[in-house]
């Protein structure tokens, strides 16, 4: 089988999954239906390896497929296929997500085990993969503008999961809307694309591309800053990142698949994709990078001062993502991938230790209220550990040798870029802060006295149901969590999704080891070698000199955070005191939700408010019953004829007739 | 006589019926002076019949009395109905159906 | 001979027709119109349709007009003034039907089908007997023929189902003036129907 064929199964078979799950969801029970959804992902992911199998028994530079199923439209020079394109790039992303994926729902399967709306969660969660499939799958802007909206939408329905609570579906709405401004530009760039080059297909755009258009001409900025406005929604980076955090509101397995591992990186994605037209409009590539650095300075801030467990990594997630955005903006496109990958194994295994915490917890998520996790739980702490370490990039784990990849090479490429990687270094050191931060508020001193219940029975803290972001009491309906809670030394699909990440959490990054081997970037810089910043490379030298730089940072930003929040625990509170402002700036998360409120929210209400009362009194109410004032005022002069009477009717008639009778005289005399 | 004397009598007939239709309130004569038009309407046919000079036109008239009788009886009925339920026998009263 | 003839019937249908029109009493309208027929079968034998004229006086004068007869002995000859009419209508209406006569006269007189002006052509002896419309009607016209067959049959049907006895009780509520036979006296000559 082609490699092709065996992506076609890929996306087939969540989807395939999804529907089972969702059409059966009577008669099938629950365990069965999450075996269905894990099984559907992992046959995905055997299959993702097959055509990866396929695609390395070829030559390096003959590794791109395009295989489409039918036309869906072909009208007046539209050409539109159902078409799919393999090469190393969708091949890697199938890889991650599928395996992630596979992860993620071995985990809900034991996470998610008392809710009553299982199999809804289920359907949803395959129907996410199937979309973020498509959209990495696609072969023309139109599938992936299809992918795209899917995957939107699909983490709308997750987000509001629980949809009795009101805060939760706020946070649904909210991103799906900010999703919507995201997906106008990319819908707009794809517009242009093929008023420009008159075709949607991938392989033709990007042979046609630097034929068209001149280097730094306004059309193909334009359509790069779209594709951006796009990938920024998507990706939670500045100005448009202000649903992520509100997205926790999601179980935690939804946030750990869709907010960490593959969505938020659809963004990374697409730049990653459309290297070519990036490359073609320079001034477009470094906003970009512009506000992927933004992003990871202003997001490693708030981390600092945010006391939601899930919020903290929420925006973690944000600053990572900005290292993905500004790597792959800036021309280190493998690299950029390289850290999606580690990326989502740290990320997704923090999530999960965080969802096996708050369920210790009884549902609180304030990290406040947590410590002595350590004695507690020992399997979460350790898992939480090695997330943490590789998180910060500490030396030898994944996180390490990824996040040194990309900025190793803003040096290489010198200018500008150096003060990115300088401010890649800087966001490295906040990085290390905020994750000790937590990990050492949560895991060493005495235990509190969730952790306590834990140590005494055995058995998990038991309190009454609350929402953690407004701690009012809920009931244990559908719709709302269920009573029970799961951590991972209680159940086994929990404990073995986390394990499997934590090894690739801690050795993912010796597959790309400078100077030593190179399995990764080989088998990807082939899909960017169309690229001439693909030619820019740094020395094995200046890698291990970058890398020795993050070491430093890492452990100094360990040690630091040691002494603020362990050795000398008021020292924190403290500086909160003396730098009261920058603290409230972070806490309050630079303020972008008021200022969205107050520029865009309120003048769109204002709007609404005067369409609705005035406008659509006067204008449209005007019209629609002035015209059905005219009708009956016609209808009523016309009435009069009908009189009842017999009597004229017969006059009527008789009066036609002779009328008609004269002009037939008349016309023939 | 020629065939023109017959059609112009049928003419004359017919706007007699006409008129009386207008101008009678009483549902009877109203269908009294139907039965004047239809009649004229059956003169003019066989006038023309003769003028053809083959008895079509006369079979269409006797159809045409057929018809005329079942509108009488019909309408005959209506009235009885009408009477029955004890409402004027006076076309201007009853006028339910107008707009 | 035929002008005498014919003068005398058209005077006798016109004196019909006008006595149906004019006259007060319903019972007379229908005696006027008994002459019209008449009146109108002579005219028919002069246009040599003998079945006609028999048909004629057979089924119309003989079976119509007694029907006629029944309903307005059971109905009632109630008096009314002849020229109450509708605003408008009084004299709309004989000037249309002036109208109407002036301009079928201009028709016919000034036409251009000169067949008109003649007797008509020469016929047979068996022109409009019965055994010619016999003929025609079974064979040529069978289908009209049979067609008006049902009709009758339905007319007489219909005329059962419009004037048959309702059943007393519940089922007479489809006639609900008869429930309130107060209000019917009000809503008579003088009342406004709702």
């Amino acid at each position: 089988m082609t490699a092709t064929s065996w992506a076609w199964l890929v996306l087939l078979l969540p989807l395939l999954g999804s529907i089972v799950v969702s059409l059966g969801f009577r008669a099938i029970p629950a365990p069965v239906a999450g075996v269905i959804g894990t099984a559907s992902i992992g046959l995905a992911f055997a299959c993702a390896v097959a055509a990866l199998v396929s695609l390395l028994g070829e030559a390096p530079d003959a590794r791109h497929h395009a295989s489409s199923l039918w036309d869906y439209a072909s009208a007046g020079g539209l050409e539109i296929k159902l078409g799919i394109y393999v090469d190393q790039l969708s091949a890697f992303m199938m890889l991650v997500v599928t395996g992630v994926s596979t992860l993620i729902h071995l985990y809900s399967f034991g996470y998610m085990k008392s809710d009553e709306g299982y199999h809804r969660f289920f359907s949803y969660l395959n129907f996410f993969v199937f979309s973020m499939l498509l959209l990495v799958l696609a072969g023309n802007f139109a599938l992936l503008i299809v992918g795209w909206a899917f995957v939107g939408f699909a983490s709308y329905a997750l987000i509001s999961f629980w949809y009795r609570r009101a805060t939760a579906t706020k946070a649904g709405m909210k991103a799906f809307v900010i999703n919507v401004v995201g997906d106008i530009g990319l819908v707009l760039a794809a517009f242009l694309i093929f008023r420009e080059l008159g075709t949607f297909e991938y392989g033709e755009v990007f042979a046609k591309a630097p034929g068209v258009f001149e280097r730094g001409e306004w059309t193909v900025t334009a359509i790069c800053l779209l594709l951006l406005v796009g990938a920024f929604a998507k990706s939670a980076q500045i100005p448009f990142h202000t649903w992520l955090p509100d997205a926790m509101e999601g179980p935690t397995p939804v946030s750990s698949l869709i907010h960490a591992a593959t969505m938020v990186t659809a963004g990374v994605y697409l730049i990653a994709r459309t290297h070519v037209l990036f490359y073609l409009a320079p001034t477009a590539a470094d906003i970009a990078a512009f506000v992927g650095l933004a992003t990871l300075l202003i997001a490693g801030t708030i981390a600092i001062a945010q006391t939601d467990l899930k919020r903290v990594i929420a925006y973690s997630t944000m600053s990572q993502i900005g290292y993905m955005i500004m790597g792959v903006s800036i021309g280190a496109y493998s690299a950029g991938l390289f850290h999606l990958m580690t990326h989502a194994f740290f990320k997704a295994l923090l999530f999960m230790t965080a969802g096996s915490i708050i369920s210790a917890m009884a549902n609180r998520q304030d990290i406040d209220r947590m410590s002595g996790f350590w004695k507690a739980m020992r399997f979460t702490s350790i898992m939480l550990l090695i997330g943490g370490l590789a998180l910060a990039a500490f030396p030898l784990t994944s996180g390490f040798f990824s996040k040194d990849s990309i900025l190793s090479y803003a040096e290489a490429r010198g200018g500008m870029y150096t003060w990115m990687a300088i401010g890649g270094y800087v966001g490295a050191f906040l990085t290390a802060i905020y994750t000790f931060r937590l990990v050492f508020r949560v895991l060493p001193g005495k235990p509190c006295k969730e952790a306590q219940t834990l140590i005494d029975t055995g058995r998990l803290y038991h309190g009454p149901p609350i929402n953690p972001a407004t701690e009012e009491e809920e009931d244990t309906e559908i719709g709302f969590p269920g009573a029970h809670h799961h951590i991972a030394e209680q159940s086994w699909p929990m404990a073995v999704a986390m394990a499997v990440l934590g090894f690739g959490a801690l050795f993912a990054g010796l597959i790309q080891v400078p100077g030593v081997d190179n399995v990764l970037f080989g088998f990807l810089d082939p899909a960017f070698a169309d690229s001439p910043l693909e030619a820019i490379h740094p020395t094995v030298g200046a890698e291990w000199r970058g890398l020795a730089i993050g070491a430093v940072i890492s452990v100094v930003g360990i040690a630091l955070t040691w002494l603020l929040w362990v050795a000398r625990p008021e020292l924190p509170a403290l500086f909160r005191e003396r730098l009261r402002p920058v603290y409230l700036l972070c806490l309050d998360k630079w303020y972008f939700d008021e200022a969205i409120e107050l520029l865009i929210v309120r003048p769109a209400l204002a709007i609404g408010r005067f369409a609705n009362g005035t406008f659509e009194r006067l204008v449209v109410d005007g019209l629609v019953s002035g015209a059905k004032e005219t009708v009956s005022g016609a209808g009523g002069i016309v009435r009069v004829v009908q009189s009842g009477f017999v009597r004229s009717y017969a006059l009527l008639l008789l009066a036609g007739f002779a009328g008609l009778a004269l002009y037939f005289l008349l016309s023939s005399s | 006589m020629s065939i023109e004397w017959y059609i112009v009598l049928s003419s004359l007939l017919f706007a007699v019926g006409a008129i009386g239709i207008l101008i009678r309130r009483s549902p009877v004569v109203i269908l009294l002076c139907l039965e004047l038009m239809l009649n004229a309407g059956n003169l003019a046919l066989v006038a023309f019949s003769r003028m053809v000079g083959n008895e079509q036109g006369q079979v269409f008239a006797l159809v045409v009395m057929v018809v005329a009788a079942c509108e009488v009886v019909v309408g005959l009925g209506l009235i009885v109905a009408i009477f029955r339920r004890k409402l004027p026998l006076d076309v201007d009263e009853l006028r339910e159906l107008r707009g | 001979m035929e002008a005498v003839l014919f003068f005398g019937a058209a005077l006798g249908a016109l004196g019909g027709a006008i006595g149906v029109v004019a006259m007060r009493n319903p019972l007379y309208s229908v005696l006027a119109l008994i002459v019209h027929l008449f009146a109108l079968a002579v005219l028919f034998l002069l246009l040599s349709s003998a079945f006609v004229a028999a048909a004629q006086l057979v089924v119309y004068a003989g079976a119509v007009m007694v029907l006629y007869v029944f309903v307005v002995a059971y109905v009632g000859g109630g008096e009314e003034s002849a020229w109450e009419s509708i605003p408008g209508q009084q004299f709309l209406a004989p000037l249309l039907g002036v109208a109407l006569f002036v301009e079928l006269a201009i028709a016919v007189l000034a036409s251009s089908l000169l067949a008109l002006g003649t007797d008509g052509p020469h016929v047979s002896s068996g022109f409009g007997n019965p055994a010619a419309i016999g003929y025609l009607l079974l064979e040529k016209f069978l289908i009209p023929f049979e067609a008006s067959s049902m009709l009758l049959m339905l007319a007489a049907v219909g005329a059962i189902v419009l004037a048959g006895r309702r059943p007393t009780g519940a089922a007479s509520a489809g006639t609900p003036r008869e429930r309130e036979p107060a209000e019917a006296a009000p809503v008579g000559p003088t009342g406004d129907p709702a």
